[in-house]
């Protein structure tokens, strides 16, 4: 098997809040092949954001590595930081925020291309351009060329910033809960553009979202991975995840998805949860973290011993007490009591 | 074009860009065809405005008019090296501080505070004292050198808040290195903020000179100023009919920085893209 593309290892992130520690990661790790896509999915505060991050080198993980072809992304010589550097591309969640107001879009797009000296001459720049704009569906392109980003709506936007992020030709693209801003109705067109840019271009994406459905549709090929206030608790293919998944918290995340036919959401089995409220991250419950919340909760175990994601068939990782026992094995007795 | 247009949306502006540029023309061209009137006319001290003198008559007998259009010209040039040097300093240091932040920012943010807490006037007084300020470049480095602080903090806000911008973490993951992420993206989006800055940092050097002159510890030779100082010492303000003295150069002050801050209006549209698209 070749080096994965993207690989973090035990990477956690620790932050300081009022000199009180909140671990907005903890101990997360998976790898990532060229050509792949992977989901990070969980409700706000799990900790997807901040790994999108650490992915992206803009954040320094507390512990652990964050490897780009194997090495190290902090231990990189400065030539292999800047390759990594520009081989992996961020696209923000705000639209609105992630571009520069006072630039037109000629600009933005055109200032990387100059800068890195992927365009010989203002004419190739402009062809560059235009060729990256047709790419996220935006036409005419000479038409938005000295518009300013206020004067573009959402979806339009958000198209400038994948186009601004595929100046630099990106091998890994981390997708930051990109189509959540726009409206529903751009949202389809916009993840089906992302889509082909992932089949033509090859561009491995890790793509983060709240919404199992979004992931559903954009990974059906790749891989989710179902995070829980900072921690993994399934990482399987996508099929198997969606059709059966094994952790009861992502049960519970695909219960909750809305069904298009109410006879489907009337008939559909909804998880009744043990709480509805999401521990505070500056007071993890003990033991498994889902533990205050899950159906499946069994007393002394789940909250005494932190369950390690663990491969219980070919490509399905749960981190989960009860269900590995279901597949004969035990979680207990590797980890230490946290 | 497209600036002057910008220039022309805003009225008040607009209004405030035609004084200022009505001063300009007072101060630095109307002088060669306007002599200074240095005459003593002991039968016309303290006339009112009339067809000969438009503004009146010194304590003198000189033309006050002809003195105004003469005292323009130190009062704007120190005004504009004032703001120019102490902007200047606060841009640097300011955006050294939030960007580097560590103990650099420590270092400059200690030294600001401290000089804020100095009694800005009564230090001016003191060096006065030491340096002789006869010269225009010198009055306006020493007041620069006091203007710089609140300005430098009010500029590190800014960066800070802008750094954290997507936009700026865009241009940090496309590697478009620290000098593209200062000029392009940092400076555009705080020019408005800078300009108008500039704005005000003139206004205020305009006044701490003309206290300053008016005090006696500079020396110029003829400023707006000058003749407010001559006017008191003179015992204008025992005389009734001598307002116009007084009332020509505050006057004269007066809408001058009218101007520039209405002027400010203008320059905000002008910098600021979203203000710009009704044009």
């Amino acid at each position: 098997m070749s080096t994965p593309i993207i690989e973090l290892a035990g990477v956690s992130r620790t932050f300081e809040q009022r000199r009180k520690i909140v671990k907005a990661v903890d101990n997360v790790s998976f790898s990532v092949n060229e050509g792949d896509v992977i989901c990070l999915v969980g409700e706000s505060g799990c900790g997807k954001t901040t790994t999108g991050k650490m992915v992206s080198g803009l954040l320094r993980p507390s512990s652990g590595e964050v490897r780009y072809r194997g090495k190290d992304i902090w231990k990189m010589n400065k030539e292999e930081f800047r390759e990594y550097r520009l081989a992996v591309q961020l696209i923000h969640q705000d639209p609105y925020a992630s571009l520069n107001p006072a630039h037109t879009i000629y600009r933005i797009l055109s200032a990387p291309l100059i800068h890195h000296k992927l365009v010989q001459d203002e004419n190739h720049a402009r062809e560059r351009v235009r060729e990256l704009m047709r790419t996220v569906e935006i036409s005419p392109p000479d038409d938005f060329f000295d518009k300013y980003p206020h004067q573009l709506s959402g979806g339009q936007r958000q198209r400038i910033s994948v186009a601004r992020a595929l100046t630099v030709n990106p091998s890994v693209i981390v997708a930051d809960e990109a189509v959540s801003m726009v409206d529903v109705s751009i949202r389809i067109s916009l993840l089906a553009m992302l889509t082909k840019l992932m089949r033509d271009l090859g561009v491995t994406f890790i793509f983060i979202t709240h919404d199992l459905a979004v992931a559903k549709y954009f990974a059906w090929e790749g891989r989710i991975a179902v995070m829980y206030l900072g921690r993994m608790v399934e990482l399987s293919r996508t099929p198997e995840l969606i059709n059966n998944p094994q952790h009861p918290y992502t049960n519970a995340l695909l219960s909750a998805i809305p069904e298009a036919d109410p006879r489907l959401t009337r008939t559909k089995e909804r998880i009744q949860l043990r709480s509805p409220d999401v521990p505070s991250l500056l007071n993890l419950p003990p033991g498994c973290t889902f533990h205050t919340r899950c159906p499946l909760y069994e007393e002394g175990l789940c909250d005494v011993h932190v369950p390690q994601l663990q491969e219980l068939e070919p490509g399905v990782d749960v981190a989960c007490h009860v269900a590995a026992r279901r597949h004969g094995i035990s979680l207990v007795g590797e980890t230490s009591n946290r | 074009m497209k600036t002057l247009r910008l220039l022309m949306h805003n009225k008040v502006g607009f209004a405030g860009f035609l004084g200022v540029l009505f001063f300009l023309f007072l101060a630095f061209v109307a002088p060669l065809f306007i002599p200074l009137d240095t005459e003593t006319r002991v039968d016309q001290i303290y006339q009112l405005p009339s067809a000969e003198h438009i503004l009146g008559t010194d304590f003198q007998g000189r033309d006050i008019f002809s003195l105004i259009v003469h005292g323009g010209r130190d009062v704007m040039v120190v005004a504009f090296l004032t703001g120019l040097i102490s902007t200047t300093i606060a841009v640097i240091l300011g955006s050294l501080s939030a960007l580097l932040g560590g103990w650099v920012d420590s270092l400059i943010m200690a030294v600001t505070d401290v000089w804020l807490a100095i009694p800005q006037l009564p230090l001016l007084a003191v060096v006065a004292t030491m340096i002789k300020l006869d010269s225009v470049v010198l009055t306006a480095v020493v007041l620069a050198a006091l203007a710089w602080p609140s300005l430098t903090r009010a500029i590190r806000s800014q960066v800070l808040s802008l750094r954290q911008r997507e936009y700026v973490q865009a241009a940090q993951l496309l590697d478009l290195g620290n000098r593209h992420i200062i000029s392009s993206e940092l400076l555009p989006n705080m020019m408005s903020y800078i300009a108008i800055n500039l704005v005000f940092a003139m206004t205020g050097a305009v006044y701490s000179q003309v206290l300053l002159v008016f005090l006696g510890l500079v020396t110029l030779s003829n400023n707006w100023g000058v003749i407010i100082n001559l006017a008191w010492t003179r015992g204008a303000i025992f005389s009734s009919m001598a307002f116009m003295n007084i009332l020509a150069p505050v006057l004269a002050l007066a809408l001058f920085q009218l101007s520039l801050v209405s002027f400010t209006r203008s320059l905000e549209e002008i910098f600021n893209p979203r203000l710009r698209t009704s044009v």
